[in-house]
């Protein structure tokens, strides 16, 4: 398989083959040669920015010229070999000055009514955020070696329960907690079968998410029928900022979810925790090639398990915030796919907790941007929201850079016998 | 059958002991092979034990739901004490059943061959939905045609849109090495909503008449499928369960008696080994996502010509038909026959707790709904832990044969 990936490449970028010279280091984000690239992004969003509120330039011309120099310097960078930044710019390059020709083609009232910015990214952040519970999740399990395909049963599981606690109990403190204890139960059947019994990861996962689907729904009809959950369902309670006037990022933090708050500290101590810890390093190291790290005494099953189960508990996290945080009741299958668009936005980014929020971010604005279209046009609201899909897409495809999952991901561990 | 590539008899339990047949295909059919036909009807049956205790733990009845799931389900017509007008009601449900089943069997192969190639076809309901937005748009349009040239061109539009819909995701396994689960899962969104896109309100095929129900076009008469037992009026039995059933002897013969079958299988087998003996692996992985999609859109012709005649956005949202392929192809062991027969069994579980079959008073058909898939959830969990039922079926083999059981290579876990 990796043959032929490598002849596609080759055939496919093969005239952009880098010249003579050394490997250019992976790792530095803002090495010398990505410059260029960095520019091209920032002028490509620049040309689209120019025309949307508040600067709102009428003609296209502008944002035609910025387009140009950043469709240059994205060619530059791909004769330069650098064909995962070159291809980023090219698509920023292209994508701003589209979007700038359409901003400036369609009427100033549609344009101030769908773009406001504190409220945008406000509603980013609220969407972004139960897809950072999952992906975080989904990635502390992969980094082990075990692919959770079952974050939506997770996920929807965490709904269900934050609700049902956060009604029986009246406090969406233990709403929380029963929502994060029943995804980590979830998750412990998924340890069992994916570790213990080496049973294929992605069949279990599909196999648990029906489990959710299921259970959730059937107990959701048995205690609440048709009334629904109750309407005063305790809830996460917001955090009032004094930041009004900075902006629109201001506006934008001002008034947002505890939890909203909770997801982006989750990405810092993931962070933190799997890069920067010595457990952090075993728990990687597991993921890469659990043999070796079997050999020095360490324990792989003890490692996988604990991962999963952490696992389930930050993608039911994200499922309690949707019921209890955002939403404000539960609805059977309310997470609609949510835990599948985690998992793409963690290989979106390349299981790195940073890229993966950004990710996140990402397909949340475009969920906020689809939720504000139909004021504007119907049909392209509906379009927007296959976007994260198509991105994904791309990005498994590894047409604009590669995603290389950890070595042993998804491949159940066996000690050796004897 | 015989021409399967057997593991060496007595070597590794179940699994790959390393190396490079670790496909979930080699797996699957390597340890489904143990045991005979026993296994799935164990399965079933715990499914089903753990499904009641759940109805029990809730304060219902098992065995008075399970009996009125039966009756909804219109099995008992095949009991021949029932008469007079339960006959009639029993005769109606089972054509409901049937109706389920004929585009769930086609599904079910076409999760199944994919298994059989060492890869996952999660895209069912994208395929399914590619094939069905163009059956209802040729079967909606070209009103002029005679009736069986315009239902055969419409099934081989959706059997194409399906293919290709599938393909992408084979070709791109092939080539950049995207892996199949990511990629089917992306496209059956992407189907989704593109599907929503032509049918939602000012789409380009929304509903000509209606322009304020996002609905599509209805398929014109002359195309729908003919209706061979019950009341055409009361959507009775049309002829796609025998397009299914000849699919599935297709897919047998395909699979067991062709060379692109064998191709398929060796290199579900062991994509290295295959490479290596001259299969041109990455083809393959495009041929049998193609032929999986075809499947696929096809089981969406067959809904649309034959009973449906129109797609609402809602139907889109709400089709479950690829995920329960799935449940469908591991119960019935990616086979022809044990796939029809264990579509059967979940085609029945869906008609007989629908609102319309199943009686309310006995249990409520939207808890039945989520029973079924906790059934379904359950059935596959069961069959994912290949290890231990081929572990306990190899024991059982051993004592048998009379060898001592701690030879048995069954040390899976410490």
């Amino acid at each position: 398989m990796s043959v032929a990936r490598q002849d596609f490449t080759e055939r496919l970028w093969g005239s952009f083959k880098r010249p003579e010279g050394p490997e250019p280091s992976r790792r530095k984000a803002f090495a010398r040669e990505h410059i260029p690239a960095w520019i091209a992004i920032a002028l490509g969003f620049l040309a689209w920015l120019i025309t949307l509120p508040p600067f709102l330039v009428r003609t296209w011309i502008p944002s035609l010229i910025l387009g140009l120099i950043a469709f240059t310097l994205a060619l530059s960078t791909l004769y330069g070999g650098e064909k995962r930044y070159g291809a980023w710019a090219m698509i920023a390059a292209l994508g701003g000055t589209a979007g700038a020709y359409g901003a400036t083609r369609s009427g100033v009232a549609n344009l101030e009514a769908v773009v406001v910015w504190g409220a945008l990214m406000a509603a980013m952040l609220r969407y972004a955020t139960p897809l950072t519970f999952a992906a975080l999740g989904g990635l502390v399990s992969e980094r082990s070696g075990v692919v959770n395909i079952a974050l939506e049963g997770m996920m929807l599981m965490g709904a269900f329960f934050a609700a049902w606690g956060a009604d029986k109990s009246d406090s969406w403190l233990i709403g929380i907690l029963v929502g994060v204890l029943s995804g980590m139960a979830l998750a412990s059947i998924h340890a069992v079968f994916a570790v213990s019994l080496r049973a294929d990861q992605i069949v279990v996962g599909t196999a648990l998410n029906f489990i959710a689907l299921g259970l959730t729904g059937y107990l959701y009809v048995d205690i609440y029928g048709d009334q629904g959950t109750p309407d005063n369902l305790p809830q996460v309670p917001e955090l009032k900022l004094p930041t009004d006037s900075l902006g629109f990022i201001g506006e934008a933090i001002s008034n947002l979810n505890l939890l909203v708050w909770g997801s982006l500290l989750a990405v810092l101590l993931v962070w933190l925790y799997v890069f920067r810890t010595t457990r952090g390093l075993r728990l990687r190291a597991v993921g890469e090639n659990p043999r070796a790290v079997e050999t020095v005494g360490i324990d792989v099953f003890k490692i996988r398990y604990l991962a999963v189960i952490a696992s389930g508990g930050l993608a039911a996290l994200g499922g309690a915030f949707l019921s209890i945080g955002f939403v404000h009741s539960f609805g059977e299958n309310m997470t609609a796919g949510r835990g599948f668009i985690a998992l793409a936005a963690m290989i979106f980014g390349r299981w790195r907790p940073w890229a993966t929020l950004g990710a996140t971010l990402l397909f949340g604005f475009s969920s906020a941007l689809a939720q504000r279209l139909p004021e504007f046009s119907e049909q392209a609201a509906t379009l927007f929201q296959a976007l994260p899909y198509v991105l994904t897409l791309i990005a498994v495809a590894g047409l604009v850079g590669r995603s290389t999952p950890p070595a042993a991901d998804g491949v159940p561990y066996q000690r050796e016998s004897g | 059958m015989s021409t399967d590539a057997t593991p060496a008899p007595g070597g590794a339990p179940a699994g790959p002991a390393g190396g490079g047949g670790a496909t979930v295909g080699a797996r699957l059919t390597e340890t489904l092979r143990e045991g005979g036909p026993l296994v799935p009807v164990i399965t079933v049956l715990l499914a089903f034990l753990a499904g009641g205790v759940v109805v029990a733990l809730t304060g219902h009845d098992p065995l008075a739901t399970y009996k009125a799931v039966f009756e909804g389900s219109g099995l008992n017509w095949l009991l021949p004490w029932v008469t007079g007008e339960d006959r009639d009601v029993a005769a109606t449900n089972l054509q409901q059943t049937l109706i389920i089943t004929a585009p769930l069997i086609l599904v079910s192969l076409a999760v199944g061959y994919a298994f059989r190639a060492g890869l996952f076809n999660i895209g069912g309901t994208g395929q399914y939905i590619a094939g069905s937005v163009i059956a209802v748009w040729i079967g909606s349009t070209m009103a002029g045609l005679p009736g069986w040239l315009h239902i055969v061109l419409a099934m081989v539009g959706a059997t194409l849109a399906g293919a290709v819909w599938g393909g992408i995701s084979g070709g791109l396994r092939a080539t950049t090495g995207a892996n199949e689960v990511i990629t089917t899962i992306m496209l059956n969104y992407i189907a989704r909503w593109v599907a929503i896109f032509l049918f939602g309100l000012g789409g380009p095929l929304q509903n000509s008449a209606q322009p304020d129900v996002p609905v599509s076009n209805d398929v014109v008469n002359d195309a729908k499928l003919p209706v061979f037992w019950g009341d055409p009026e009361l959507q009775g039995l049309h002829i796609g369960i025998f397009v299914a059933l000849a699919a599935a002897v297709v897919y047998w013969v395909l699979l067991n008696r062709s060379k692109k079958g064998f191709e398929a299988r060796a290199v579900g087998f062991n994509p290295e080994a295959a490479r290596y003996s001259g299969i041109a692996v990455g083809k393959t992985y495009f041929l049998v996502m193609a032929t999986c999609g075809a499947l696929a859109g096809l089981a969406g012709s067959l809904d649309v010509l034959g009973w449906q005649f129109r797609i609402a956005t809602n139907d889109v949202q709400a089709t479950e038909l690829g995920f329960l392929g799935i449940a469908v192809a591991l119960l019935g062991r990616n086979r022809a026959f044990g796939t029809c027969v264990a579509a059967l069994l979940f085609g029945a579980l869906l008609s007989g707790t629908s609102v319309r079959n199943l009686d309310p008073s006995v249990f409520p058909p939207e808890l039945a709904q989520n029973l079924t898939r906790i059934i379904q959830g359950l059935v596959v969990l069961i069959v994912s832990a290949d290890v231990l039922i081929a572990m306990v079926f190899k024991r059982v083999r051993r004592r048998r044969e009379g060898a001592p059981v701690g030879a048995a290579p069954a040390e899976v876990t410490v």
